[in-house]
């Protein structure tokens, strides 16, 4: 690329006029935006005084959930391809024929640990019968880490604290084919 | 005059200790809260009464900063000149604490004669120093050496840098705050820092009001000497990683940082005390001569603290107002704009008193009028040099590439 490339645009910043070379002006003006940010209303979210506010829960990526279908059963078919998709490696299933007329298999155990997943959503976005989803539930804690490796049964619960408040995101949908 | 009794002064020294280093501890928590306030942050606002809930608005957290400090590993690397490593926080902090033998914090106390004081108390530690200012301009000079002790004892170049930088800049930034204060020291006819305000309150005419030019040059210079953006290259965190004290810890870090506040603190009280009438403000202070009264003694606190709290406040404004200055346009901006301007003030207020002077034209238009003619020339004075200036020279620091020097570069390879 040459100086005189036609491609290049080159500007000229304008030159000060006497106000801006006497500097008070500008001074002036700095000083206003300063006390203007002074007395501004504030971003910060006070935590645990305030719960922030969380815009869309539906696309909000928090803890996971297992969904049930509507005879209450887990609506997942062990097919793996959440565990396949996860960058972090953090979904282990261990699947065993299914009880059930509606479908061939079903999860035995279905295990995330928590502090491994990065909450990037792709388990989601993988799952064919919608069986996994993030909700928006933020304040994930706990003592040890035995205690944030999440089993079948506190992602369901997970599924019935936060039904109400987050619908499944396409309930037309059956569990299986 | 009171009774140089040492038991005062001694009372005395421990009030304004005492309270200098509170003052320094919730200023550094002001300034916190303000830097956070500006960002459109809310700050520390947590700690309040230790072992309770209650939060206070974060009055507690200079005593958390305290003790977190204290309680950290004072570690003093193996590489450092052990001796001037130990002097360098105790030089600067015992000149930024003795300067304020001579600062008078108040006008004076009426005498208590339950504790057998039947003089009136003057609020200020060593009351008949007559060189005052000399005083504070000596001691302000060794805080230099202070820095550059810890920046060479350090043996490490970053602090080094900041070290001779911060040495440079105070050297240069000396002239204009001198001829700043050699204006005030003309028209007071005193170095004493009770003297001056006093004849401010006796005229009620503020040095800012007779001397603006004098009063921009001190400010920046005072702005400099302590060591504020956009002045702060000593201590450029971006480019020096911390400047003279990179390799301080725990206490020794402490006795820095606020050694560091206690300039910011002093260079208030100078600006209040010489331009801004000290502890003076009209109708509700009464005349210097005056007899003290409790009621008026505590006024005269009040005024001159508050004074020198919305000093402070600019201060912590500037900072988030004002870039930093690189190194040559802070070396330019001392000796190309200050300078000369500062000897400007000094020679037209030198002529005025001159003219003035009651054997001359002073006498025919008696005090008022004089003092009018004082103030009118004066801002005569700073408007046309202030304009001059920005005409033969921005003090606007013009950043862009001189293009008739150095041509485009384009680089070949893209």
């Amino acid at each position: 690329m040459k100086e005189d490339d036609p491609n290049i645009k080159w500007v000229e910043e304008p030159k000060l006029g006497l106000t801006g070379r006497m500097y008070l002006p500008l001074i002036a003006g700095g000083l206003t935006t300063t006390i203007k940010h002074l007395v501004s209303p504030k971003v910060t979210v006070s935590y645990p005084d305030e719960e922030p506010e969380i815009g869309n829960k539906l696309i909000y990526r928090g803890v996971h959930r297992l969904n049930r279908d509507e005879q209450g059963r887990v609506k997942c078919v062990a097919c793996f391809l959440c565990a396949t998709a996860c960058p972090a490696h953090c979904i282990d299933i261990i699947g065993i024929e299914s009880p059930w007329e509606d479908r061939e298999k079903y999860p035995e155990s279905f295990t995330i640990d928590e502090l491994r997943c990065i909450y990037c959503g792709m388990c989601e976005e993988a799952c064919p019968v919608d069986a996994i989803e993030l909700t928006s539930l933020y304040n994930l804690t706990g003592r040890s880490r035995e205690e944030m490796i999440f089993d079948k049964e506190k992602l369901l619960s997970v599924y019935d604290a936060t039904k109400d408040s987050e619908p499944m995101q396409s309930v037309t949908q059956e569990g299986s084919t | 005059m009171s009774d140089p009794s040492p038991l005062l002064a001694g009372v005395k020294i421990l009030a304004l200790v005492a309270g200098i280093m509170t003052g320094a501890a919730y200023f550094v928590l002001l300034e916190r809260r303000m830097a956070a306030w500006v960002q459109d942050r809310r700050g520390p606002n947590r700690v309040g009464i230790p072992l309770t809930k209650i939060r206070l608005f974060g009055l507690g957290q200079p005593l958390a900063d305290g003790l977190k400090m204290i309680l950290k590993e004072e570690y003093t690397p193996g590489h450092v000149n052990r001796r001037l490593f130990l002097l360098a926080p105790i030089v600067i902090m015992a000149a930024a604490l003795a300067i304020f033998a001579v600062i008078p914090f108040g006008s004076s106390l009426p005498p208590i004669p339950a504790l057998g004081i039947d003089e009136p108390i003057d609020l200020i530690v060593a009351p008949q120093v007559d060189v005052g200012l000399l005083y504070v301009f000596a001691l302000s000079s060794v805080a230099v050496y202070g820095v550059i002790l810890g920046g060479w004892a350090s043996n490490n170049k970053y602090s080094f840098l900041g070290g001779l930088r911060s040495s440079a800049q105070m050297i240069a930034y000396e002239l204009p705050l001198g001829l700043g204060i050699l204006g005030i020291v003309l028209a007071g006819s005193s170095l004493g820092l009770n003297d001056i305000i006093d004849r401010q309150a006796a005229s009620g005419v503020w040095f800012l009001m007779a001397q603006p030019l004098g009063f921009v040059v001190f400010l920046i210079a005072a702005f400099a000497e302590a060591a504020r953006l956009p002045f702060d290259l000593p201590e450029a965190e971006q480019e020096l990683i911390g400047g003279y004290h990179t390799e301080y810890a725990g206490i020794k870090l402490v006795l820095f940082l606020t050694a560091e506040f206690i300039h910011m603190i002093t260079a208030s009280f100078l600006i209040t005390i010489l331009f801004l009438g000290g502890w003076h403000f009209w109708g509700l202070t009464g005349s210097p001569d005056a007899e003290i009264t409790w009621p008026l003694a505590l006024i005269r606190i009040v005024v001159l603290n508050t004074k020198i709290f919305c000093v402070i406040l600019f201060f912590m404004l500037a900072r988030w107002t004002w870039p930093r200055f690189r190194f040559d346009q802070l070396m330019t901006l001392a000796w190309k704009v200050m300078l000369p301007l500062g000897i400007v003030n000094l020679v037209s207020v030198a002529i005025l008193r001159e003219i003035l002077h009651p054997t001359h034209l002073g006498g025919s238009l008696g005090s008022g009028g004089s003092l009018f003619l004082e103030c009118l020339i004066g801002w005569a004075v700073a408007i046309g040099s202030w304009a001059f200036v920005a005409w033969i020279g921005p003090l606007v620091a013009d950043n862009r590439p001189r293009l008739d020097i150095h041509p485009r570069e384009v680089d070949p390879q893209i």
